[in-house]
């Protein structure tokens, strides 16, 4: 008996069958514990499930690579996501035009900011050129900020865990963030939270307010095309200077 | 399977069909162009511009797809977030460098960005707070 549960133990934890339940499962409940805390910021459902299924792995002693076997089907999603953010964009078309001069300078903006002080810092503090790699590109989203962090030198592994929790950061405390700044209107708000935090940012802006979340998946498309182009250049000139 | 509306319908189908041709494009596109930007991305930009052409019907499949995806797009990060149990070691021995730079290169992005944009939006409209409704002429334009 204990025999076959232990080959069950064994089919199972290397079956892709394990992370898409896990993932599925934890993200549910993630979302039970969101409702019940009145949506509360504090509990994103990412966070939670991120937090229930690293825990998992860790007392079952299932290893990070067998977890993906699984979860990769769910990774895979991300690809037709990103495209379908042409559609909240679509449907906000019409503030565009007003909005091309504030987009234009602001996300460029956004990207030299968190590249430069996160590369910048983490050498200054005596992180190592490798680490400082792997946190430049973190604002972008992940399927961008992990292809930018191979190109350039960096571990691509860490910074998809840099941008997983900028992003639950930003959920978490970025809107009370911004009206401490007193920045109040939706497009501005919006345009910040897709810059510095992408999809998980987004996530929170279309749950606080429509407008928000269009320009929030608008300024994450453009932080992720502005971070490719000008992530060569800008750590040719860091290097330099730090 | 008859549990939706229209048993057969494949508008779920035709919905996925539409995102995953338009990340395929993208990624031709990028492959062929050498633009130094992901496919998906290039799908995006390549979608929003069909989008904006044909102007398809409110309850068209690419519409609803994209919708149904968008409202679960939290779940689709939990995998990498999950990542933190193998790179736990390397962030333990460079956790300060890491955090400091972590946070302040995120507080300073958001406020400054948030400021600039701010400050170039049509005036009038600035004053507007999440949540109301847009200044006379403002939304609608």
């Amino acid at each position: 008996m204990t025999d076959q549960l232990d080959a069950t133990w064994t089919w199972l934890r290397t079956s892709p069958l394990l992370g898409v339940l896990l993932t599925l499962g934890a993200y549910r409940l993630g979302r039970v514990v969101h409702e019940r805390s009145g949506r509360h910021a504090a509990t994103q459902p990412v966070l939670i499930a991120v937090v229930a299924i690293a825990a998992f792995l860790l007392l079952a002693d299932v290893s990070y690579d067998e977890y993906l076997r699984g979860a990769d089907l769910v990774v895979f999603l991300l690809g037709p996501a990103t495209v379908a953010l042409a559609v909240p964009l679509h449907r906000q078309a019409a503030h565009l035009k007003r909005l091309l001069v504030p987009l234009l300078v602001g996300v460029p903006l956004g990207v030299v900011v968190s590249v430069s002080l996160g590369y910048g810092l983490v050498r200054l503090l005596g992180g190592g050129d490798e680490l400082a790699l792997t946190m430049a590109p973190k604002a972008a989203t992940t399927p961008v900020s992990i292809v930018l962090s191979e190109q350039v030198g960096g571990i691509a592994a860490l910074t998809a865990v840099l941008t997983i929790f900028v992003g639950i950061m930003s959920a978490v405390l970025g809107p009370w963030v911004m009206t401490r700044a007193r920045i109040r209107h939706p497009h501005a708000r919006g345009v910040a939270m897709g810059s510095v935090s992408h999809g998980i940012g987004t996530s929170r802006s279309l749950a606080d307010d429509p407008e928000e979340g269009a320009f929030a998946g608008l300024a994450m498309g453009l932080t992720a095309f502005a971070t490719a182009v000008l992530i060569p250049l800008l750590l040719a000139g860091l290097s330099r200077l730090v | 399977m008859t549990s939706s509306a229209r048993p057969g319908s494949t508008r779920f189908v035709d919905g996925l069909l539409w995102l995953t041709g338009f990340w395929l494009v993208g990624e031709l596109l990028v492959r062929l162009t050498g633009l130094p930007v992901p496919g998906a991305v290039a799908g995006m930009l390549l979608l929003f511009v069909a989008l904006q052409v044909r102007r398809p019907a409110a309850t068209s499949s690419v519409l609803t797809a994209a919708d149904g995806l968008l409202s679960h797009l939290q779940l689709l990060f939990i995998p990498a977030g999950v990542g933190i149990v193998a790179v736990l070691a390397t962030v333990r021995d460079a956790a300060l460098p890491l955090a400091v730079a972590f946070v302040v290169s995120w507080v300073v992005g958001l406020v400054l960005v948030g400021w600039t944009v701010t400050l170039l939006l049509p005036r009038g409209d600035r004053g507007r707070r999440t949540g109301e409704p847009g200044a006379p002429g403002g939304a609608a334009s």
